[in-house]
């Protein structure tokens, strides 16, 4: 059912874990449905340092959202908020159909985070 | 520990082919091709071959072979049971009673026939899956003219009080259908003693083919067909019988009376021994269904996992080669999990977390303890993984 790259991503997720003294969290989805994931990300020089995720859920799930934190990971925060759901499924070398909805959240996940930190900023930049 | 070969614990989705009833069959797909209803010599084989799987199947269920039609397994059973009865009692009553824990097939083709001016009245389960015998005599009425009780459960392994449910309604006039699907060849099924009017079973979950089972029909049930044409299975039911899938399901069944008790009693042992190895080496976990396994299908037991998802232990235990199934709605592509659990009462996010095992006959004592062994390790990287887990 998945790609060979989706359960690579699910059997070794990359950035697992929460860093401590985060500059932005980004939390999205509900256990009541299954599936849930915080991000936390490190801001340097207006980067993403360093970024971990926490997952609950499908192999999809997880396996988006370590990727996704791969993908992130040294690019301007512009630059990751133009990360979308799709880029991270073609990454991923494409997702079954039915699981859309949970695979959806990674880039949210993402995007949450990088405005936490922009809003903790004081708004200064948008 | 390394294992070559895989570890199948997921019975109540199919089972193995049994090998001698693969070698039964085997006649039947190659040299002995006659249709059953032609007049001349190979078609009397095969005439008489399904006479005599029928009358196999009538004695272990306490039946006559004329009370006994092939289909094409459970979901044809279920879908005739329902629609047959509904059509042809349709003119003293629409009001049809079931339960919120029955399989697909019935949930579904009750959906349909509500579609079709029929009323239906959903029965509820207690915290450990089991209708109350009362409840469904509440729900009795006037106009009820079938009650569709499962006889256990195909997640949970809950066994429901059919034998009481039927003392309770047999002078009501409704008529009485039990999918037994899950419960034949497991515990005893007699027809006369769950005392009901139609009984469906289906062959791949006692270790016979797919795609064959049968419905029992009680003499002087009316109930219309749901195949029309040739003149198959004394009218009721049409289409030239599945004759290696029947043979089969005789031989399965065969197989079934010979085993069954003490085959039973192991895998409870084998399930008590699970439950007590995963109670010891993971915190925060409990079973979904009755404590009590006498309540429960023997080599049955369901659980929910605190702080992890259904589809992501499958995946793991799979990397480990062992398959399971799982009352998460990640594993099926919707959003709802196990309707079963959910009216047990489990919360959405602890039925997306619970697992279903069920053991069969090839499964041993070193699967369990292997199972065990490999299961700890893989909640405790999938908690650490989580959100909503800290403990
Ligand atoms: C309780 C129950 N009823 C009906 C069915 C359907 O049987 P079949 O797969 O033979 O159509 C199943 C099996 O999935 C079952 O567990
Ligand atoms: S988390 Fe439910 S489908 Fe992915």
């Amino acid at each position: 059912m998945y790609t060979e790259k989706v359960m690579d991503h699910f059997r070794n997720p990359r950035n697992m874990g929460v860093i401590e003294d985060a500059d932005g969290v980004g939390e999205v989805g509900n256990p009541t449905c299954g599936d849930m994931m915080r991000i936390t990300i490190k801001v340097k020089d207006d980067r993403v340092d360093d970024v971990k995720f926490q997952t609950l859920g499908c192999g999809a799930a997880v396996a988006t959202s370590s990727i996704v934190t791969e993908m992130a990971k040294g690019k301007t925060l512009d630059e990751a908020m133009d990360i979308t759901n799709k880029s991270v499924a073609e990454e991923l070398g494409g997702l079954p159909a039915n699981k859309m909805h949970c695979s959806n959240l990674a880039a949210d996940g993402l995007q949450e985070a990088i405005k936490d930190y922009r809003s903790k900023q004081g708004g200064g930049e948008g | 520990m390394q294992l070559e070969h895989m570890i199948y614990m997921d019975h109540a989705a199919t089972t193995p082919t049994d090998e001698r009833v693969a070698d039964a069959m085997e006649p039947w797909v190659r040299e002995q091709y006659g249709n059953p209803s032609t007049l001349y010599t190979i078609g009397g084989h095969a005439a008489r071959a399904i006479e005599e799987a029928r009358a196999t199947i009538a004695d272990f269920l306490g039946a006559h072979p004329e009370e006994i039609f092939f289909t094409s397994g459970g979901t044809e059973s279920d879908n005739w049971a329902l629609k047959g009865a509904a059509d042809a009692h349709r003119k003293r009553g629409r009001h049809l009673i079931t339960t919120t824990i029955e399989h697909h097939a019935v949930i579904d083709t009750m959906e349909f026939l509500e579609k079709r001016d029929y009323e239906v009245t959903r029965v509820p389960v207690d915290s450990r899956g089991i209708v109350d015998p009362e409840d469904i005599r509440k729900a009795l009425r006037e106009d009820t003219i079938l009650v569709s009780v499962m006889h256990a459960n195909n997640e949970v392994g809950s066994i429901q009080p059919i034998a009481e449910i039927s003392e309770l309604i047999k002078d009501s006039g409704a008529l009485f259908h039990t999918d037994a699907v899950q419960s034949v060849g497991k515990i005893p099924v007699d027809v006369d003693q769950l005392g009901v009017n139609l009984l469906s079973l289906s062959g791949h979950k006692i270790y016979g083919p797919k795609g064959v089972g049968a419905l029992f029909i009680r003499k002087r049930t009316r109930i219309t067909p749901l195949l029309h044409g040739g003149g198959q299975e004394r009218r009721r039911r049409a289409g030239t019988q599945n004759v290696p899938g029947i043979i089969g399901v005789a031989k399965a069944i065969e197989l079934a009376a010979e085993t069954r008790d003490g085959e039973a009693e192991r895998e409870r042992a084998l399930v008590a021994r699970m439950w007590m190895g995963l109670q010891e080496r993971i915190p925060d976990m409990a079973l979904n269904g009755p404590e009590d396994p006498s309540l429960r299908l023997p080599g049955m037991i369901n659980f929910r996992v605190e702080g992890i998802e259904g589809e992501a232990m499958i995946l793991c235990l799979d990397m480990n080669r062992v398959g399971v199934s799982s009352g998460s709605a990640c594993t099926t592509g919707s959003l709802d999990p196990s309707h079963v659990l959910l009216a047990m009462g489990i919360p959405a996010e602890l039925a997306h977390g619970s697992l279903r095992i069920s053991l069969g006959r090839d499964n041993t004592e070193t699967d369990v303890d292997y199972f065990v062994d490999v299961f700890a390790p893989v909640v405790k990287r999938l908690r650490d993984m989580s959100p909503v887990y800290d403990k």
